[in-house]
């Protein structure tokens, strides 16, 4: 189907399924309850998760295939977020061509970081991967506002003012981000009996938007261009002595990543109208490192998941706090109660980098290949018992003979 | 018609000379290897073919056409390929893989943007890959890593991979370095039935004389980064001046 093999294809509607049933997966637990908390199905988190999904699978086009570790990729974030808000401003609050600008560029911007940074590989275009993106965020937290130049807003973030021009805003168009005339923040809930779904319109453009271009990147993956990509990674000396130019090879896997960046950028920049230059920190281009590492780096659904992970904990570990805590442990003996909370205490609200940590480490050290690897040993070892107890029977009657 | 001219190539590297005033013809369609002890300069020669060194003085022509200040993809499209010392091949990658690469290096050049083909649908491509497994007996190892390959047959793909793209003139560097006699034995076997199946010109730098003496047409000693004699293999056997450029002056 869609010119995907059979593996690809139950793969690509899994994930369908998966991001169009969110609303209901990520709400399992009834209103009120005690384990309401860990339920994630907001429009906010949910939103945030397809978005970083799309950051990350760009990401794994560079580094899962051609091993190129860039440390800079937010700032393509950025750059998509801002010209998203620019569109908003000069154009109208439609998202479609913010994001379609986003997107250009993004990947405009990535060409030209790209094309100096590839004149070095391994570490080297680690760092000036990351001088580029420090550059990017100095130049949009100061350099470029000021009163006779403002393209960013500086630490206050671009947004939307009532004095822009917003030539094409038509009068009965909304006042925030839509898409011919459904704005992103329509929220329809559905309750059935304890339990509340939302059902948000932004996570669904976010969510049709996601599954296209893993589509896009499962064809990447499977295409000759994909396989050169994996070449580059394994041995350039073989390739450029097989006729092969890989410099433009990577820098086509960079510009790639690079727009796939901008379109996550103007996508937060379409759910909500404003663009900060903390968006473009060394700190959001490790994060995405991380994402794809924990996820499986090189797999296809690896990046979605680790973006997923991290989104999670950062969103709803960071919650729980110490009243929780005890809430959760009064059948404990008052001493014992409070000695478990003070354990514990370390490891959640503002120390949830604490626990990704020790989970990041754990994930390097035993599942080099991320969450993926660990399914796959999963699936691996079900699979074997099952064999194991098929087996059994037939062996009884062996011994006959 | 000699398909090769490498004319008054020179090279320093610092104080070292270690090429100069090389003269050498490589004749089409014939096994030419070069020889010469350690430090002789032969590595730094084939460098110089094939774009990883730039010569100080001197031209190389392949079929009248300079290669001089070529990078390496640009002369492998040329029609030159090269083995190495070491097989160079695509570890992580599958020895299909590995096969397909240069195949569609071939046809579509040095760059192509085929980001949404699928590869199982270049029948073609896959077809001719197929047909050179078959001919390197590589055919039942098609899914395995290249990586975990043994020896003997990271050097056989990497042969395979350089005759997918049928070359003009095939360039080894020390293709039996670290084998086994078996595994040595087996290369010799490879080369020789690719030197009478196809209209190929093999340059062969190389150590052990068993293989260079079973292969060559025509032998070039090297020695101190000069050619000092080339010949006939019987011719070059009994040579006073190779004797002695590999043993001394006491032999």
């Amino acid at each position: 189907m869609l010119g995907l093999n059979k593996k690809d294809t139950s793969l690509l509607i899994v994930v369908a399924l998966l991001t169009l049933l969110a609303p209901f997966i990520l709400n399992p637990f009834p209103e009120g309850s005690a384990m309401a908390q860990f339920n994630a199905g907001y429009p906010d988190l949910m939103q945030r998760f397809v978005i970083f999904g799309i950051f990350a699978i760009g990401f794994n086009i560079l580094f899962g295939l051609t091993g190129y570790l860039s440390f800079g990729h937010a700032a393509f974030l950025g750059v998509g977020s801002y010209s998203a808000v620019w569109m908003f401003k000069l154009l109208s609050y439609n998202v479609i061509p913010a994001i379609a600008l986003s997107v250009v560029v993004a990947g405009l911007f990535s060409l030209l970081i790209g094309f100096i940074s590839l004149r070095r590989s391994g570490i080297y275009f680690s760092i000036l991967t990351l001088a580029f993106a420090q550059m990017s965020f100095a130049l949009a937290y100061s350099v470029l506002s000021n009163p006779k130049f403002n393209l960013t807003n500086g630490e206050t973030g671009l947004q939307v003012y009532a004095d822009d021009p917003q030539i094409l805003q038509g009068a009965n168009a909304p006042d925030l981000p839509h898409l011919f005339g459904l704005p992103m923040r329509a929220t329809y809930t559905m309750d059935v009996g304890a339990w509340s779904f939302d059902f948000n319109a932004g996570y669904y453009l976010c969510a049709v938007i996601m599954m296209a271009v893993f589509y896009l990147s499962i064809r990447i993956f499977r295409s000759p261009f994909g396989m050169m990509l994996r070449a580059v990674k394994s041995n350039q000396q073989r390739m450029n002595y097989t006729g092969l130019n890989s410099k433009p090879y990577t820098l086509a896997a960079f510009v790639i990543s690079g727009m796939y960046a901008g379109l996550a950028g103007g996508l937060m920049a379409a759910m909500d109208p404003l663009a900060g230059a903390e968006r473009m920190q060394w700190t959001a281009s490790g994060e995405v490192v991380l994402m794809t590492i924990l996820g499986g780096t090189g797999t296809l659904i690896g990046p979605v998941l680790g973006a997923g992970f991290i989104k999670y904990f950062e969103n709803i570990f960071s919650k729980i706090n110490d009243n929780v805590l005890h809430s959760w442990f009064a059948f404990l003996p008052d001493g014992l109660e409070d000695a478990v909370v003070f354990v514990i205490h370390p490891f959640i609200g503002k120390g949830w980098h604490l626990t990704l940590g020790i989970l990041f480490m754990l994930v390097v050290i035993y599942l080099p290949g991320g969450l993926v690897e660990g399914g796959q040993r999963l699936l691996k070892r079900f699979k074997r018992k099952k064999k194991d107890t098929d087996d059994a029977p037939s062996g009884k009657t062996e011994p006959a003979e | 018609m000699a398909i090769l001219r490498v004319k008054d190539v020179s090279k320093r590297f610092g104080g070292l000379k270690a090429l100069t005033d090389v003269n050498l013809n490589i004749e089409e369609n014939s096994v030419h290897a070069i020889i010469g002890p350690n430090g002789a300069g032969k590595s730094t020669l084939l460098n110089c073919l094939v774009g990883k060194l730039m010569p100080d003085t001197g031209s190389v022509l392949f079929n009248n056409n300079s290669v001089l200040g070529l990078e390496p993809f640009q002369i492998n499209q040329m029609g030159i390929s090269r083995v190495f010392q070491t097989p160079e091949i695509f570890g992580e990658l599958t020895v299909m893989e590995n096969m397909l690469i240069p195949i569609f290096a071939m046809r579509d050049g040095a760059f192509r943007m085929h980001a949404y083909e699928t590869i199982a649908n270049e029948r073609e491509v896959v077809e001719q890959a197929e047909v050179m497994l078959e001919e390197m007996n590589m055919a039942d190892k098609r899914e395995m890593h290249a990586a975990s390959l043994s020896r003997g047959d990271k050097r056989r793909l990497e042969i395979g991979m350089c005759l997918s793209q049928n070359p003009r003139l095939l360039l080894l560097d020390e293709p039996t370095a670290g084998m086994a006699r078996a595994d040595t034995n087996n290369t010799i076997d490879l080369l020789k039935q690719i030197k009478d199946e196809r209209d190929i010109t093999i340059a062969i730098i190389e150590h052990d004389m068993h293989v260079v003496f079973s292969l060559a047409e025509r032998i070039t000693v090297l020695a101190q980064g000069t050619p000092l004699v080339e010949d006939t293999p019987e011719k070059i056997r009994g040579h006073p001046k190779v004797r002695e450029a590999y043993l001394g002056e006491a032999a």
